[in-house]
């Protein structure tokens, strides 16, 4: 896919400052509604006593995630190289099907679009979608 | 063919039946036109779609919104028998608009969004469940006649 220009990575940085407050929330109410909404995704998860949305792993995890997003967002001129180690992470332990990604992307876009229902507009949407397949991208690097 | 519990049918048939088609059905698909732009393909005759502002002023886009919306009412009234219901809908859209069937996932989405949107937290991780399958088995029949 296309990289990202300098438009997207400010609608990105702009949009960001208005998601940072609430991350965590927006993380959990994401990857809840992925373990509901695609149970093939809970596989990554057995080792969870409980992981339905609201739950403390899933309230924990959607954190852990959003931390990553900030992070990628901070590092959005060189993706690749900023996300090294998650992508060693991803690669070599969780092993998570790259396919997946694109999953909880979707969820958290919708996810925005309910916090956000004026800002998410269409052009902040295309830049996120763009912006999250990018990250992924560079999740993906050291898978093979 | 397709299992539907009664509460399935009746988040579908609640979402349609309190849906303003004037408003999301444009929605949708001018969203979907800015998001995967390639989409634009099937709009050459529609006039200006140069730019995010004209396809979202566009009056030929705002009346096809809602009729693609409008499509949907015959699969919320045959949810049993969505596949022939749709089965003249997909050699329409292949043999006449020749539009790929993987955008039709891609506006289903849009369509999915622009409903999260407008429910607000009132779409809970249930009834988007149960959206986005009728959306699937929609999108499912309207690629059955592609040969």
């Amino acid at each position: 896919m296309t990289s990202l220009t300098a438009k997207d990575k400010d609608t990105v940085k702009a949009f960001w400052g208005k998601i940072s407050p609430k991350a965590g929330a927006i993380g959990a109410d994401a990857l809840g509604r992925m373990l509901v909404v695609y149970p093939q995704t809970k596989t990554y998860f057995s080792h969870w006593k409980d992981m339905s949305p609201g739950s403390g792993p899933v309230k924990k995890h959607g954190a852990t995630v959003m931390a990553g997003v900030a992070d990628a967002v901070a590092k959005i001129d060189d993706l690749t190289a900023g996300l090294l180690t998650l992508s060693e992470l991803h690669a070599f332990k969780l092993r998570v099907d790259p396919a997946n990604f694109k999953i909880l992307a979707h969820n958290l876009l919708l996810v925005l679009a309910i916090s956000f229902p004026n800002d998410f507009t269409p052009e902040v949407h295309v830049a996120m979608d763009k912006f999250l397949s990018a990250l992924a991208l560079a999740l993906s690097e050291k898978y093979r | 063919m397709v299992a539907w519990s009664d509460q399935e049918r009746s988040i579908i048939t609640s979402i349609f039946s309190n849906l303003d088609y004037n408003d999301v059905g444009p929605k949708a698909l001018i969203r979907c036109l800015i998001v995967y732009p390639w989409t634009q393909r099937y709009f050459a005759s529609f006039g200006n779609l140069y730019n995010a502002d004209a396809i979202k002023t566009n009056p030929n886009i705002q009346a096809h919104g809602t009729k693609i919306l409008h499509g949907l009412d015959r699969a919320v009234k045959n949810m049993d028998d969505i596949k022939t219901t749709y089965a003249e809908l997909s050699v329409l859209h292949s043999e006449k608009l020749h539009v790929d069937p993987d955008n039709f996932k891609l506006l289903a989405d849009c369509l999915t969004i622009v409903i999260a949107a407008k429910m607000g937290s009132g779409f809970t991780p249930e009834i988007q469940e149960t959206f986005q399958k009728f959306l699937a088995v929609v999108v499912s029949a309207l690629g059955k006649q592609y040969h």
